[in-house]
Parts: structure tokens; sequence; C-alpha cells
């Protein structure tokens, strides 16, 4: 029979993966000096689970280095060895090279045999020879004897031996596809009917097997009861052979005795934990995507559906009974669409202690290469979000943690000096709100240093010289391009990505990411991410001709303009008075290059809109429907397109833009609202010369 | 046709060796661990149980030795997956009442013959 | 959609075994073009579509096809020619393209579509180079059928060009 093992592939990878994410978490956890026992064994049984598997999947590299690592494991499990720091760190390490040779055994590749290599020998000297070599035992190694003419073999089982579920008559049948058997049973044990116990076994054979049989195969037949009987054979031309393992055998018995009452011991505590696992299968990504489009589809079908439903009910009214019971059928249709959607949805969702659990590695061995001292704090790892948000966000996060060690939290020293516990504590706290997740990452370290951050800001020319800035600008100044990188070179931090790469990719995503800092006691990141890509609750504005969807996250109030609250700046932006702040009107129709549109801003409808803190007025036409809304991409077949993050199909099947605020208030800053070639009618009171051009 | 009950917490070898045993015509049932296993085993009868020896929730050696202790499964033959450096674990097993053992890595030939030493 | 275009479609859809490469041509203007009929994934008639913002006119925006939002491009305008009312023969031929390494569907509006030829390799011509006169960017070679040209396009560049890969880059 022939099997391809490489269907097996996939899933060995996936689970190895995961049991070395265990193995990290666990190591990183473990109370140097007065381990948990349970947490060992989870060590150990991933270890071995990964040994085992690479093994029997061909993967030898991985099998053997895994083996010298759980060997060190077994002797901490067993009690014979310490747990040291020294220890866990080389395990820290073995964890790192057993995930590079997945990798490479997954993905193709190099494996860093040098790294390799120098890991396992640093594994051999902890252990010390004998401890790497002791566990290669156990493989019958007798002179594999064959005898032309046949053995004679004496099998005296002791009375238990049925018990294990080991069947004398299964064994006959196996000598007997060695060669030709026969056999005397000898029934003399056995006892009168009435003391009888069936579970006992009482028979013994004699057995003659003739043929060229080599000695190894007979032992094997007998290998699972060498220790539940007399067994003898004996060669029968030659009869100089002897069996000498008997006394052997009985020697290790006794060790494993000893052995096997210790472990279950051990075991019953280890059992406690882990019990809430819900079963689960593995599906693949792109299953759960084909039927989140499907869904997607059933979505604009039962919307479709609905309006043409409501149209009729217009036209119709003289029907009413049977329209009423299509109505009804519609409404059920959307509510039942909407659960299997949300269902769906939540396929995808999964706890951010996906995230999370990369970090205390990072903080480890961030902290021990900063000299400093970090207590590491995580709450709401069960908050569930979208499996591609969550790819995408890991890289931000682990920038952020490394701002945070690297230039929040100060050095035991500093802290000390300044009256704080010389151990510092980041904080990572994710939870839902609204459609959101917000995940918060505090410190207590030294703040931002808002005079440094100003007079680079003033130095670069980013801000002007008599310019003042709210401290929260201030702050916010740590995501500008120009000014994240600088000084802020390091070894740790300054992989030349900055703060204003976090801030893209966070808003690539749909989110948004700001700092509250109070200089001496911390700082606090808030990312704010939509829990999906999938979906996203809109509303449909009319501009021109054209509907757009301006995602509801970001919709602050919707008002119609005054003229009195207009006001304009150089006669190049509008500027609108909102109770006791000024926000930019940004004409949609301007930045989109529309034409036609209405250019009076009076008594226009204005969404007030929020992106990255920043506040900003959309000028619309009208405001139609609120709807819940399925995200299409606009570069699966074009490209991405400024101002826009993605497209949707309304009701009546045609495409309807989804503007990206964030993106709108950037254009907008850049190009401010152009005009060349129709030119606003400026509201009363504005500057005259663009007046006079206009007329 | 015969039934058996494989437990092991690595996914990839429960299908490993589900996808054997079915490819030669055996019925096979998956547990992940020894806790599912036993409960499995209450409510349904097996001709043979092969189980991995660590795993989490409850082990081979507790498995095994819960399993003798129903009258269902007292000759049940009851197989333990061990690798090669667990010589003691082998002994474990046999005392804890488990028939023979497995020697992991093994092939899905070498599974199929020992299955077929049991099972006949 | 027309007749024509619902008997094209269905050739499409069927197996296709010959030796030489088949192609389908379209009217643009006076002149016959041909794209290779396996990037054609179908035709249908001319329907609006959502414009793009601050895209190239002959963007002409996007339509929803069954789910998967798919661009527009007008040959016409991508190709400077002057520009004509969408009538009723007016299609959109909707075509797999390769650019930027992966498969995108765009679809492109032509005068109407014309027929299918089979051009063996061989009778394949190398466009002449015209210098700067036309762009020759789009052409992947000349053949006769019929005593016609037919210009057989290179439709990976239409969209790709050199703002695709550009913004590609940006977006990731």
């Amino acid at each position: 029979m022939s099997i391809d093992m490489e269907q097996f592939h996939q899933t060995f990878f996936e689970e190895s993966f995961e049991g070395l994410d265990i193995m990290e978490n666990e190591l990183l956890n473990l109370d140097v000096g007065n381990a948990d026992n349970e947490s060992i064994n989870t060590i150990f049984r991933s270890a071995h689970s990964i040994k085992g598997g690479s093994g029997t999947f061909g993967f030898t590299a991985i099998a053997e280095f895994t083996h010298v690592a759980e060997t060190l494991l077994d002797e901490m499990r067993d009690g014979t060895r310490q747990v040291t720091q020294e220890a866990v760190d080389i395990l820290l390490k073995s964890v790192d090279v057993m995930r590079d040779m997945l990798g490479v055994y997954k993905d193709g590749g190099d494996m860093d045999e040098e790294n390799n290599n120098a890991v396992q020998k640093e594994l051999e000297d902890l252990l010390g020879v004998e401890g790497a070599s002791a566990s290669d035992e156990g493989s019958n190694d007798s002179a594999n004897e064959t005898t032309a003419g046949g053995w004679q073999i004496s099998f005296r089982p002791h009375i238990e031996m049925l018990r294990t579920g080991n069947d004398p008559v299964r064994m006959m049948h196996a000598l007997g596809e060695l060669g030709k058997i026969e056999v005397v049973v000898n029934i003399s044990e056995l006892p009168s009917f009435a003391d009888l116990n069936p579970e006992d076994s009482f028979l013994s054979w004699e057995i003659t097997l003739t043929g060229d049989i080599s000695k190894d195969d007979i032992v094997e037949v007998f290998d699972w009861v060498e220790d539940e009987c007399d067994l003898d054979i004996q060669p029968i031309v030659n009869e100089s052979e002897n069996v000498a393992e008997a006394p052997q055998a009985a020697a290790s018995d006794t060790l494993a005795t000893e052995k096997a009452e210790k472990d279950p011991a051990a075991k019953k505590a280890t059992a406690k934990k882990g019990g809430s696992e819900t079963a689960s299968i593995r599906v693949g990504i792109d299953k759960v995507d084909e039927i989140i489009n499907l869904v997607g589809e059933l979505v604009i079908t039962q919307a479709m559906l609905g309006q043409v439903g409501g149209e009729i009910s217009e036209d119709e009214k003289h029907d009413e009974s049977r329209m009423e019971k299509l109505l009804e059928g519609l409404a059920q249709l959307e509510r039942n669409t909407r659960e299997i959607q949300e269902s769906v949805m939540r396929i995808r969702m999964l706890p951010i202690s996906f995230v999370f659990s990369r970090v205390p590695r990072l903080v480890h061995d961030l902290s021990s290469k900063l000299n400093k001292k970090v207590n590491l704090v995580t709450l709401g790892e069960g908050t569930e979000l979208d499996k591609t948000v969550m790819e995408k966000i890991g890289d931000p996060m682990v920038h952020l943690v490394r701002n945070a060690l690297d230039h929040g939290i100060e050095t035991p020293e500093q802290r000390l000096e300044a009256g704080k516990d010389e151990t510092g504590t980041l904080t990572l706290n994710a939870y839902h709100k609204g459609g959101n997740i917000v995940i918060e990452l505090s410190d207590d370290g030294a703040g931002i240093n808002k005079e440094r951050v100003l007079n680079k800001a003033r130095s670069n020319g980013l801000v002007g010289e008599n310019e003042e800035l709210s401290d929260d600008a201030i702050n916010d100044l740590i995501f500008h391009p120009g000014l994240s990188t600088a000084e802020a070179l390091s070894d740790v931090s300054g992989r030349g990505v900055g703060m204003d790469v976090v801030r893209k990719n966070i808003k690539s995503l749909g989110g948004s990411v700001r700092v509250d800092s109070t200089e001496g006691k911390g700082a606090v990141f808030t990312i704010q991410l939509p829990l999906t890509l999938a979906i996203l609750d809109g509303q449909l504005v009319k501009v021109g001709n054209e509907t757009f969807v301006v995602p509801l996250v970001s919709i602050i109030e919707s008002i119609q303009v005054k003229s009195d609250n207009l006001n304009g700046i150089a006669g190049k932006a509008d500027l609108y008075k909102l109770r006791d702040e000024y926000i930019p009107i940004i004409r949609a129709d301007h930045i989109f290059n529309m034409h036609g549109g209405d250019s009076t801003l009076d008594n226009r409808l204005m969404v007030v809109v929020e992106g990255d803190g920043h506040k900003a007025g959309i000028i619309v036409d009208d405001l139609l429907a609120q709807q819940q809304v399925v995200i299409k991409s606009l570069e699966t077949n074009y490209q991405r397109v400024d101002g826009i993050s993605g497209a949707t199909i309304l009701g009546d099947g045609t495409v309807a833009l989804i503007l990206d605020i964030s993106g709108m208030i950037d254009m907008y800053k850049e190009k401010g609202t152009p005009e060349p070639t129709t030119p606003v009618t400026p509201p009363q009171g504005n500057d005259s010369d663009i007046a006079d051009e206009a007329a | 046709m015969a039934s058996i009950l494989a437990v092991d917490d690595s996914a990839s070898m429960r299908q490993m060796v589900t996808f054997t045993l079915k490819g030669a015509g055996y019925d096979v049932t998956e547990a992940k661990d020894g806790m599912e296993a036993l409960q499995i085993a209450k409510s349904n009868s097996y001709n043979l149980v092969i189980t991995d020896i660590n795993m989490p929730n409850m082990d081979g050696i507790t498995l095994t030795k819960e399993l003798r202790a129903l009258p269902a499964y007292k000759f049940t033959p009851i197989l333990t997956l061990t690798t090669e450096s667990s010589a003691d674990k082998k002994m474990a097993g046999k005392q804890a009442g488990a028939t023979g053992w497995i020697v992991k890595p093994f092939n899905p030939d070498q599974l199929l013959a020992t299955v077929k030493k049991v099972l006949g | 959609m027309t007749k024509a275009a619902s008997e094209l479609n269905s050739i499409i859809g069927s197996e296709l075994d010959s030796d030489a490469d088949q192609f389908l041509t379209f009217i643009l203007g006076e002149e016959e073009y041909g794209v290779d009929i396996l990037r054609v994934q179908e035709i249908k008639g001319w329907d609006s579509v959502t414009p793009i913002p601050n895209t190239p006119d002959y963007i002409k925006g996007v339509i929803n096809l069954r789910g998967t939002i798919v661009p527009i491009v007008d040959l016409r305008q991508r190709f400077n020619m002057p520009e004509i009312e969408y009538g009723p023969i007016t299609v959109v031929i909707v075509l797999k393209i390769e650019c930027a390494d992966r498969d995108r569907i765009m679809g492109i509006v032509v005068d109407g579509v014309s027929d299918v030829y089979d051009v063996p390799q061989e009778e394949m011509k190398e466009p002449p180079d015209f210098g700067n006169v036309v762009d020759t960017e789009f052409v992947r070679g000349l053949a006769t059928v019929e005593e016609k040209m037919i210009i057989i396009l290179d439709i990976d560049h239409l969209l790709s060009g050199s703002e695709i890969k550009a913004t590609d880059g940006l977006a990731d």
C-alpha cells in the first residue's frame, strides 16, 4: 500500500508552528527555579509531537534537532535537571531554530546550518555527553542469527498475560507465517473446571518451527510479551545458541516500573488546564472566503429584492394581502441573510491573543538587550477580530512595543531616581467598541518629551517658529514622516521603520492610531481597527450624480451649512465654525475632479467626519440610506485610488465607491480645494478678488 | 470490518493513521486526547485502540489503565505509539495493560502490519 | 447585446482544438483588431459605469461583474482616436490580462465585435516600426485574413501602462 504522505504535511506544519508558539510562550512564563510541572509537560509534549511528526513525515533534520531539545526537557520533566535561566534561553533559541527549519521544509530555502549546529551544540553541552546519547537505547540489538534448520521454541505465558489483550493464538499464526510450524500444547497446569478463571492463562506451548528463519523475526513475534512469559528459543541444529537476554530484560523491567509509578502522578497534575478547548476543524481560508463571497452575493440579492418589493408595494396597493405576504417574506429573508452573514464572518474571527502571544518573547529579548526591567500585562486576549486584520496588525504592534521599551520605559536607575518602581510595566489591552476593536498599549515610562519633539519639528520646518501647538498636536507629530525616525535610531527600534509607517499601515486597514502622553508618567497608544475588512456600516450619500459610501464610524454628525459660520482663508480654503472649533470644508466634487456640482456652499448638506483625529466637513448633495455594505477591493482588477478605500455593490447592482476619510483629508491638505475650471461663488463677506474673478 | 479508535493529540498523525487504516478498510474513530477517547470508548465498542502516550488532559498510559478497568475493554488490544527513545515508556504502557506498541516514526506499511498482527 | 455577440459568447465557451491561435476580432473606426480568444471571458452590451475619481479619461469607470469590481477601458480613448457616441452595437469585451504579476479582469469598450479567425503562428508578422507616429506598445503583430489586415493586440499592456505598477508599489 503506498500512501502519499505529502497530503499530511500542511496539517503537520500548521500544528507544529502552533506547537512552537506554545513552547515559546510557556518557556517565557516559566518561573525559573520554581518551574511549574504542568508548563514543563506542555513544553515537552509540543517538542515531542514535533519530533514524532517530523520523523514520520521525513523531515529528519527537525527530528534530530528536536530530539536533543526533547532530551533536555525530559530531564527537566523527570526532575533530574534544574530549570535554569540558561536552559530556558537555550530552549528559546532552539524554538527559533525549529521554526526556521520548519519554514525551510515548508517554503523551501536554505537552512542556517551554522546557527542550527551552534544551538544544537549548546544543547548538547548543557546535557553533557552522556545525556545526549543516553536516550538512543531501546532498539533490539541482538545479533541477527539465522539457522538453516529451524527453532525449538518453548513459550510459557505468565498467568496474567491475556489481560494485556495479547492472544497466544495470534502469535502462533504469526509464527506460522515464518515457516512450517508444529505446536504441542501443554495443559498440565490447567486447574479443575471449578477453579478455572477464564481470564488467566494456564497453557504453555512447545513449538517447532522449521525453515530458514532469523531469530529476530521470532523474537519480534514475542516482542510485546517478553516480560509476561518464559520464552526459550533454541536452534534445532546448532545446539550452542543461548538466550542471554532474559536477565537483562528483567533488570530493565524493575527500572521501568519505578518510572512508571512516578510518572502518572506527575501527569495527573497536568490534566487540569486546557480542558476548555472547544473542538475545532481546520478549514482553508480560501474556502471561507468563497463562502463569504457567496454570502455577500446573497446580501446584494436580498437588497435588490427588498428594493423591488418596496417599489411594487407603492404601485400595486390593490392586492394588499399578497403584497403583505411578499413583504413579510422579504423581511424574513433579510433577517436570515444577516444572520448567515454574521455567522460566516465569525468563522474568520480569531482572538487577539494570536498577536499578543508574540509580545512576551519580544519583551523578554528586548529588555535583556536594553538592560531594562519590564513587566508585561495583557488584558482582553480573548477579544476577537478578523484573521486578515490580525495578520496585518502584527508588525505595527511589534513596532509599538519596541518603541515603548526603547524610548518609553526608562532604565532601572532612571526609574529609581524618578521615584518609580525599578520595573516598568507595559500593558496591552484589547476590547470591542462599536464595530471596532480597540487595542491599547500603555507604558508607565517617561512619556513623550514634548519640548524635544517640538524643537525637532521647528528645526525641520514642520512647525513655524512662532506657531503654537496644543499638547495633543505636539504628541501627534511623532507620527510625522519627518520626525518619527529622527533621533530614534538605535539598535532596537531604528530599523528604518518609523511611527509614520505604523500609522500608514493602520490607516490602510481602515483604522486609526493616536497617542496620549503625560511627561514622566507614560504614554498610551490607542489603535482602533474595524473588526473585519469584509463589511462596513455605511451612510450612502449623493455627490453630483454619483453615490458614495461614507463609513459610519467616521461620521460625527450631518448638518446644513449656515452661511454665518463660513469663513475663508486667503481665498483658498473654506473653514466652517462648528460650535467652538473651525473645521476645513472638503468639497468631494473638487478633490475628485467631478464636474457639474452646485458651487455655492450656503444651505448645502455637510457630513462632519473625523479621520486620524482630524475633523472635516464633506459637502454632499443628498443623504441617502444607511446600510451595511460588502467591501470589494478596487485593487483586485484595477489599482488603489486616493481617497477611495474600496467599492461596494448596491441593491440595484450598480457599484458605489467607499470614501477613505483619512485619505481625503490628506488629499485636501496636499492640494487644498483647488479649482481650476469653475471657481466657487464665495460666501458672503469673503475675499473680494475671487469674486471679481468669478464675475 | 474491525473498528479502531485512534488517539493522538497531533492532528497530522491522526490524519495519517486514519487515512492509512481507512484505506485498508477499517472503521476508524479519532480522539484528540485520552479524556475524549475514554468518553468515546464508553459509548461505543472497538476492536482495537491505538493511542499516543504524551497527550494533554489524559495521557495514553492513564487511558490504557482506565480502559482496562472497563469490562468491555478487558481484552481489547491496545497499542501505544511510542518513540524509540522511550524504552521505559513501552514498559510503562505494558504495566498499564497495553497489548503492545508501535515505534515512532513509522510508515503506513508498518502501521498496517502491526495492526494486522493484533486483529489477524 | 447583439445576436452576433451572443453567438460569439457560445464560441468562447466551447472547446478549441486547433493548432493555430484563435483570435476574436473587433472594429475600432476603420480598423479591425484581434485579441487572443483564450483571454476573452465574455462579451456584454455597454451599460452605465461608476466613474472613478482622478483617473485617466480612458478609464470609463467600474462595473459589477457578478460580484467583482471590473474596470472598463475605452479603447478609442486609450489609442487617442476620436470619441464616438456609444450605440446599440457598442460592446464591452471582458478580458483576462496578466499584469503586475497577477491576473486581472478588465473590460474594453469597442465599436462592435467582428469575427473569430484562426491565425497560424507563421502568418503573424512583426509590426513595422512606426517611429513616433503610432504607439506600437500594444501591438503584438499583424495578420492578414481574407485580404484584410488585422492588428493583433498585446492586451497585457492596455491597463498596465506605467501608472498601475507605480501605484501598486505604494499600495503595498
